[in-house]
């Protein structure tokens, strides 16, 4: 098959697909034909980016695979061409994504104990239906508690490619050592 | 303690004035009290207000300081008879309990600095929950789809992959021809009879004119002025046709336009 072949049904496809395409749907593509290697699929793929650089439109790479985007400066006008503004997400469900998207898998429990506050099931429930967050299983202990983590949605829809590009996740989460610097201060009475 | 500097930070607005700072007797408008208290998210997060307010290190704060104030907001509320969550009255009772703890003699074989802190918990939690703020708000200036960028799309064919075809149901190809035989009827004026019609000869026929078209919709494969003779030969050539194996009788859905093709090995 002929490369300029390739980045054209690569073009198409892309178009074509609600979903960003992973190189395992690029190769399914070509079910009936001779299926081009992974090899092949990143270069044409690369070379569609190419012939894409001066337009609007761009080829991106997130968590599940490649997509095109507009071009980021055109989102101001399409803002205004919005029918509804887009959600603006409380704190509360902010630091709750969060939590899980930097600590994940962790129960309501874990998210409560860090918080000190309880976490209501409109937030669950509103980060579950954004597909954002999903239950990958429960806790062995008792209760069984459901265990949280992020989607690959999470992740292609904040432009991400995986949670290690989730911003100062060393700095902002890194897990709290035992801070020796407690004992410097300590007596205040 | 030296007087601690006030942040100016915007509490609440308050018909059009920017409330900035509290006063220091504590008094203050109810409502304000109440938007306030709800621009928190617990006790936690109320308590990191009162420490950055005061620019102080988390590590370094002071409790009774704190807890006096903490206290102070708290009874306020109760006077203004707000339904205060669990959680504030939780807290109050924990910075009662390590304020008290602070005041009593460690013990001889606590060798552990950390263990003798008795804050130390509190300020872990401080941290933590600090960090936890800081992300969400990382998070939230991640650009986001549909809000910061757009995904392109462009609309898929309309039949991006053709449905196969189902086999026709013995029922409907019945059904098909007594709607011909019904329609023949209305124009029986025009028949002519015919003297002999072989099987034989109309799945010749019918193999000739699939040669070239391949498929045919079922209604091509007879004429009206053949008569009901007619049909009920076509019909049974096509259906020795397909018993050889030599057609195949096809729809795209139930009900819908039934096409005769050659079987492609035929």
């Amino acid at each position: 098959m002929p490369d300029l072949d390739l980045v054209r049904i690569l073009e198409g496809a892309l178009f074509a697909s609600r979903e960003p395409l992973s190189i395992q749907a690029m190769k399914k593509l070509f079910a009936h034909l001779k299926v081009p290697t992974e090899g092949m699929l990143r270069e044409a793929l690369e070379r569609l980016a190419f012939q894409y650089q001066d337009r609007m439109i761009t080829l991106v790479e997130v968590s599940g695979g490649w997509r095109f985007q507009v071009n980021d400066l055109i989102a101001p006008y399409l803002a205004n061409l919005q029918q509804e503004r887009p959600t603006r997400y409380s704190r509360a469900t902010l630091e709750t994504l969060a939590m899980i998207a930097y600590r994940q898998p962790l129960t309501r429990g874990d998210i409560e104990a860090i918080r000190g506050v309880s976490v209501s099931s409109q937030i669950i429930r509103t980060l579950t239906e954004r597909n954002w967050i999903i239950v990958i299983g429960h806790k062995e202990v008792p209760g069984r508690p459901a265990l949280f983590a992020t989607t690959t949605q999470f992740l292609n829809d904040f432009g991400l490619l995986s949670l290690e590009d989730l911003p100062g996740i060393d700095e902002s989460m890194s897990t709290f050592s035992e801070d020796s610097s407690l004992s410097r201060e300590a007596g205040d009475e | 303690m030296s007087r601690p500097v006030e942040e100016k930070l915007a509490l609440a607005v308050i018909e059009g004035s920017v409330v900035s700072q509290l006063p220091d007797d504590l008094y203050i408008p109810p409502d304000a009290l109440k938007v306030i208290l709800e621009s928190f998210e617990g006790p936690l997060d109320f308590l990191l207000y009162l420490i950055r307010r005061q620019n102080l290190d988390i590590i370094g704060i002071n409790v009774a300081d704190i807890t006096r104030q903490y206290m102070a907001y708290i009874e306020l509320m109760e006077a203004m008879r707000f339904e205060l969550a669990a959680e504030y009255l939780l807290m109050a009772a924990t910075l009662a309990e390590i304020k008290s703890r602070a005041l009593l003699p460690t013990g001889p074989n606590d060798d552990d600095p950390d263990s003798q802190d008795p804050r130390a918990e509190l300020i872990r939690r401080l941290l933590e929950y600090e960090k936890v703020k800081a992300s969400a708000m990382l998070l939230d200036t991640l650009p986001r789809i549909d809000r910061d960028f757009f995904v392109a799309m462009g609309e898929p064919p309309v039949k991006s992959v053709p449905s196969s075809p189902t086999l026709v149901e013995m029922e409907e190809l019945v059904l098909a021809f007594s709607q011909l035989l019904d329609r023949v009827k209305l124009s029986s004026a025009h028949q002519i009879s015919w003297d002999s019609l072989s099987t034989r000869e109309r799945m010749s026929d019918i193999l000739l004119s699939l040669k070239d078209k391949n498929e045919l919709k079922l209604t091509e494969l007879f004429s009206h002025n053949e008569g009901r003779a007619g049909i009920v030969v076509a019909l049974l050539a096509i259906l020795e046709l397909v018993r050889e194996g030599l057609c195949v009788v096809i729809q795209a859905e139930p009900g819908s336009q039934i096409y005769v093709r050659r079987e492609p090995h035929a």
